[in-house]
């Protein structure tokens, strides 16, 4: 194709990207830099009868006139994310010298918000991941030797977590872990404790959250392997039930490689998923237990003191953090590229 | 295969049977459960003496009369206006698939057709995006659209889906318009048909089963989007999934939760429909990108 129309053709879906993607991300790394205004306080001498009094007011019309000068704020250099509500180094500092033992420094180092929200989206993103690998795996091949009438009914049930919008099936979920809920008392009845709810205790909603992630994203491994299953070489197949090769065999040694590839492909997409876990999150009210990255921008920007930079410092580091779950397959893809 | 089944040994069978009936449990239960939940009281949707309630119904039969009610659903949608957000979600469901798509083709047919170093770099870019959490780019958004009055609109929430949705809908069709022989176009060309000619002629006939794959997962972006139209709609137009968020903060303390679980219904209906009508597409795009590598 030549580079004209090359040019042409992919201008209007550049533009949308560049201009709503692209900038949008130069912009958040510009706003972190910066932090708004201080308040004009101006100082006035205010003289009566019992002689004269200095007063501090501040001066709304000089303030309103500096936002609207510099819309973005001061400059404030990494100040922002220095601060405790991000990388906090002067906490953790303190607790470094402070605490003794890895256990009680970790604990600590949860009470700061934003290690609370990368420790509770790293584990997980690493705790989801493979665990819907293997679930989607185990269906996959579960429905693969079904009769084939059983299967478009068996795919349209699986396909539903996936497909069902995720605040919508978290909440789904959340009604029924309720302590009022089918789930909720059948824990209770289970654990033997009537006062048991998911929403008061920490480990319960971690667990409830990761319990959600892999109910929503199982059946995404699962239809890529169920794909990949019907191109595994029968004849393969047949040799390996030659030489004698039990079931468990076949799978370990032909179906296993031959899916590998597609391993990757999930793995991949799972982890770019997971790491901006958000909604279940909100609908399931977690925030006082367990947060994400995506999370404490959310909470920044809503409400009615929008924190722009401070969500701008998370949305950097969340893009850092992006960037290095990112750089494995990226490096990848450029190899394979160079040697086609 | 189906004969392979008869020659399994029992314990397989079972197996496969337990692992089958397990997860159709886990994946289609919560469904049945809030959909018959739905037409209940809240007294027997969350009871506390008994979780069976909300399968008999028997606080429904005490306050309405009858085992099923409907006050979950007027509620939501006439008294507090649910089908606003609904007819705000089909706007922006309707523009975002139509304008992502025409966009894509474009681009996508020009990403496969190709050979140049650079259009591999702008489908790297384009991974990159796509990895991008939402989230992260409406804290770029905010202070502009602030700034240049932009914030709350309808259309502007749709350019910026639009936007988000290009790096998938591109590697989407790109990988869609490789398996169309590129001697078609070509051929086309040496008839004297212009690039774009070509396009419109040879290629828009025989695009229509992956831009159908396409615009599904692009409607489905824009409809079960929560992080942008949270965040840059105004109340008057927002769509039906940050009216149930605003739901569940106003409805717990009047005790109304009903009206979340029935727009939560009225939600799932048409992505239900969707799976079951489309449920080769669906599968057919979600591998495609997989299998072809």
């Amino acid at each position: 194709m030549k580079h004209k129309s090359f040019f042409w053709f992919v201008l209007p879906s550049a533009l949308a990207m560049l201009l709503f993607i692209f900038f949008p991300i130069i912009s958040v790394i510009v706003q972190s830099f910066h932090v708004d205004h201080e308040q004009v306080i101006q100082t006035v001498e205010t003289c009566d009868l019992f002689g004269c009094k200095e007063s501090t007011t501040i001066d709304q019309e000089a303030t309103a006139a500096l936002r609207e000068a510099k819309p973005l704020g001061q400059f404030a250099g990494f100040a922002t994310y220095l601060d405790r509500n991000h990388l906090a180094v002067d906490e953790v500092k303190s607790t470094w010298g402070s605490s003794n033992g890895w256990r009680e420094f970790g604990s600590q180092m949860l009470n700061l918000p934003f290690y609370k929200a990368i420790g509770f989206t790293l584990t997980f993103t690493f705790i989801v991941t493979p665990l819907v690998i293997i679930l989607g795996f185990v269906i996959a091949i579960a429905v693969n030797s079904a009769t084939k009438a059983l299967r478009g009914p068996l795919i349209f049930f699986s396909l539903l977590p996936m497909m069902i919008t995720p605040l919508v099936g978290a909440l789904i979920l959340f009604w029924m872990v309720d302590a009022r809920g089918i789930i909720g008392t059948t824990l209770q009845y289970l654990a033997g404790d009537p006062d048991l709810s998911v929403k008061a205790s920490t480990p319960l909603m971690w667990i409830m959250l990761m319990v959600y992630g892999v109910w929503h994203a199982a059946p995404f491994a699962f239809i890529v392997y169920y794909a990949g299953l019907q191109t595994v070489s029968q004849d393969t197949l047949e040799a390996a039930r030659v030489d004698g090769a039990n079931r468990w065999l076949q799978i370990r040694h032909v179906v296993i490689p031959h899916l590998l590839p597609l391993t990757t492909f999930i793995a991949l997409m799972q982890l770019m998923d997971n790491f901006r876990v958000f909604e279940p999150i909100v609908s399931f009210a977690a925030n006082a237990h367990a947060t994400s990255l995506s999370w404490s921008i959310y909470n920044d920007l809503g409400g009615e003191t929008r924190q722009l930079s401070s969500a701008a410092a998370t949305s950097v580091l969340t893009i850092i953090g992006v960037a290095i779950l990112l750089s494995p397959v990226l490096v990848r893809t450029w190899r394979d590229f160079d040697r086609k | 295969m189906s004969n392979k089944v008869k020659r399994q040994p029992a314990a397989v069978t079972f197996l496969v049977v337990a692992v089958l009936a397990i997860w159709m449990m886990l994946a289609a239960f919560p469904f049945l459960w809030t959909l018959w939940g739905s037409f209940k009281v809240e007294g027997d949707f969350f009871s506390k003496a008994d979780w069976a309630n909300a399968i008999k119904g028997t606080l429904t039969q005490v306050e309405t009369g009858g085992s099923f009610t409907g006050d979950g659903y007027h509620g939501a949608w006439v008294q507090e206006e649910f089908w606003r957000a609904a007819l705000n979600s089909l706007i922006v469901c309707v523009f975002v698939v139509s304008i992502s798509l025409t966009l894509g083709t474009l681009g996508g047919y020009a990403l496969a057709r190709s050979t140049y170093r650079y259009a591999f770099w702008f489908l790297l870019a384009a991974l990159i995006f796509r990895a991008m959490p939402p989230i992260t780019l409406v804290s770029g958004y905010l202070p502009v659209f602030f700034q240049w009055n932009l914030w709350g609109h309808t259309a502007t929430t749709i350019v910026v889906l639009v936007a988000i949705n290009q790096p998938f809908t591109l590697w989407m069709l790109h990988s869609f318009f490789k398996n169309i022989p590129a001697e078609l176009d070509e051929s086309a060309m040496v008839d004297g048909c212009t690039r774009f000619q070509a396009f419109r002629n040879v290629i828009i006939p025989v695009m229509w089963p992956g831009v159908i794959t396409t615009g599904l997962f692009s409607f489905l972006l824009a409809y079960n989007d929560f992080a942008v139209t949270a965040m840059l709609l105004s109340k008057e137009n927002q769509t039906m999934i940050p009216k149930i968020n605003s739901f569940l903060g106003t409805t717990q303390t009047k005790g109304n939760v009903m009206f979340a679980v029935a727009s939560v219904v009225s939600v799932t209906a048409p992505l239900f429909l969707m799976v079951l009508f489309f449920q080769r597409q669906i599968v057919g795009g979600l591998t495609a990108g997989a299998v072809k590598g």
